[in-house]
């Protein structure tokens, strides 16, 4: 559970994130190039760094972790189409593990940009939020 | 090769004494449950407190340190990593998992130090890194 604290930092700290677009793409980006097996969900895409695809998918993908930073309260519901597009539709398998190495390129892009102001503190309460946000993804699963 | 020498080459500006303590305090903060296998450091009551105590700087700095006898051994980090992998087995109790949440963390660390240095490409041959040591480690459980 994220704490009123943890709320406060995840907002203040998504606000610093400069030019989400871009940001949500070198997160993909990343997460194909260190962990390639995650490609394996997108074989319809051009990989290339800097393709389209990649760009809009990566605006799509921060467009939903913005709205889910506006409703930290009830992600749950927030997310609830998301998470039956990706239990039913997409299916991306194994449920938690998949989603928590974009998570982890989240985090590296998060650090790359915001240096040392991404503190133990900010760090932890990302990690949280992503989790969450994995976890209500992966609710509908079975 | 090319791997090697981006693991070399972000190695040898890393400050292992800075880097460690980094990575192993922010492995106490977001994920809190590791304190269990830290009872005997002192004072672990606050970000702030983990962060400053000279036990964790210690002890990261050792386990740093004994990484970069890993990256000195690419080639053959399975024996150099075996009587550790026998400790943390038998002395020391610890479930593999958290290697390889220490390795995230570390990634992380990095990426916040050396930001645009650390590109894909970096990434993707520190996460290789982390994924063998922590499997070495892992490989004298029984």
């Amino acid at each position: 559970m994220l704490t009123a604290e943890e709320k406060k930092l995840i907002c203040r700290f998504w606000d610093k994130v400069p030019q989400k677009d871009v940001f949500g793409a070198e997160a993909l980006y990343r997460m194909f190039i260190t962990y390639p097996q995650t490609k394996t969900y997108f074989p319809h895409f051009d990989l290339h760094h800097g393709s389209d695809q990649i760009r809009s998918h990566g605006k799509k993908v921060v467009t939903a972790l913005d709205n889910a930073v506006k409703c930290l309260d009830n992600l749950g519901q927030a997310l609830s189409e998301l998470s039956s597009l990706h239990a039913y539709n997409l299916r991306v398998d194994p449920p938690r593990f998949a989603l928590q190495l974009l998570s982890q390129c989240f985090q590296v892009v998060l650090a790359v940009h915001l240096g040392t102001e991404y503190t133990p503190e900010v760090h932890a309460a990302f990690d949280k939020f992503l989790s969450a946000v994995a976890a209500v993804l992966a609710e509908k699963y079975r | 090769a090319e791997e090697k020498q981006l693991i070399t080459s972000i190695w040898s500006k890393v400050n292992v004494e800075e880097c460690g303590a980094e990575a192993l305090a922010r492995l106490l903060i977001v994920y809190p449950w590791t304190q269990r296998f830290f009872s005997s450091f002192g004072n672990l009551s606050s970000p702030t407190a983990i962060v400053g105590n000279p036990k964790v700087r210690a002890h990261g700095k050792k386990v740093l340190t004994s990484f970069g006898e890993a990256i000195k051994n690419l080639d053959n980090i399975k024996t150099t990593y075996a009587k550790l992998s026998e400790l943390h087995c038998d002395k020391l109790h610890v479930d593999p998992e958290n290697f390889r949440l220490l390795g995230d963390i570390l990634i992380i660390v990095l990426a916040s130090h050396f930001a645009r240095d650390f590109t894909p490409a970096c990434q993707f041959a520190w996460q290789k890194l982390v994924g063998v040591v922590a499997h070495a480690l892992a490989r004298k459980y029984h």
